[in-house]
């Protein structure tokens, strides 16, 4: 398994690669997408991206906490947390990818 | 919001650009992310998240109808971890 990190930079570059923008252009429009699918889930909206996944947010109560070095016993307040579900197109294509170079057999099983 | 509407919002608040190259961006990046996990490789979005893949070993299920054991093979999720930021946006 590689273990590169791709950043803004490396999907700056892509999208320059794809279309006939400037690279300063591409990297204002990633951000901007990226930008977009935050405000959406700030107002509470699921984005769903078919064949990659879907994002959703969640609200979570109040809770008791522990602070694992003291042990001491602190309260976690509400708070709302996204969460991303994998679409099946997605894991398929990544387990075949990984599953192949490990020699492995990639077979689903369930 | 569906892709499509994430395409249709982006091109209406740029109207310099043709909704056609606004729906290539978009699909350029998620293709771009998928084809990095599938090497393996980490996604970092500072800010935004991060996606990588977890490796789950080999394991003896079971079928939860039936009881029978069933032999679980190695699997790779895709995982996503929420950006500083955009956790912080979501509680502000």
């Amino acid at each position: 398994m590689a273990l590169g990190t791709v950043t803004r930079a490396e999907l700056g570059e892509a999208v320059y690669q794809e279309v006939g923008l400037s690279r300063n252009e591409s990297a204002e429009l990633l951000e901007l997408v990226l930008n977009e699918i935050a405000g959406a889930l700030e107002n509470g909206e699921t984005v769903k991206i078919s064949s990659f996944g879907s994002f959703s947010v969640r609200r979570k109560g109040r809770r008791i906490g522990r602070n694992p070095k003291t042990g001491e016993e602190v309260p976690i307040l509400p708070r709302r947390v996204l969460v991303f579900r994998p679409s099946q197109v997605l894991k398929a294509h990544i387990n075949e990818a990984l599953g192949r170079a490990e020699g492995g057999s990639a077979t689903r099983t369930g | 919001m569906t892709k499509s509407e994430l395409i249709a919002r982006l091109a209406e608040k740029n109207p310099h650009l043709y909704q056609r190259d606004v729906e290539r961006i978009v699909t350029t990046i998620f293709e771009e992310i998928t084809s990095a996990l599938a090497h393996g490789d980490r996604v970092e979005l500072r800010g935004f998240g991060a996606f990588s893949v977890k490796r789950r070993e080999a394991r003896v299920g079971r079928n939860p109808r039936t009881g029978e054991s069933v032999s679980v093979e190695e699997k790779y999720i895709p995982f996503f971890k929420t950006g500083k930021q955009l956790r912080e946006r979501l509680n502000g």
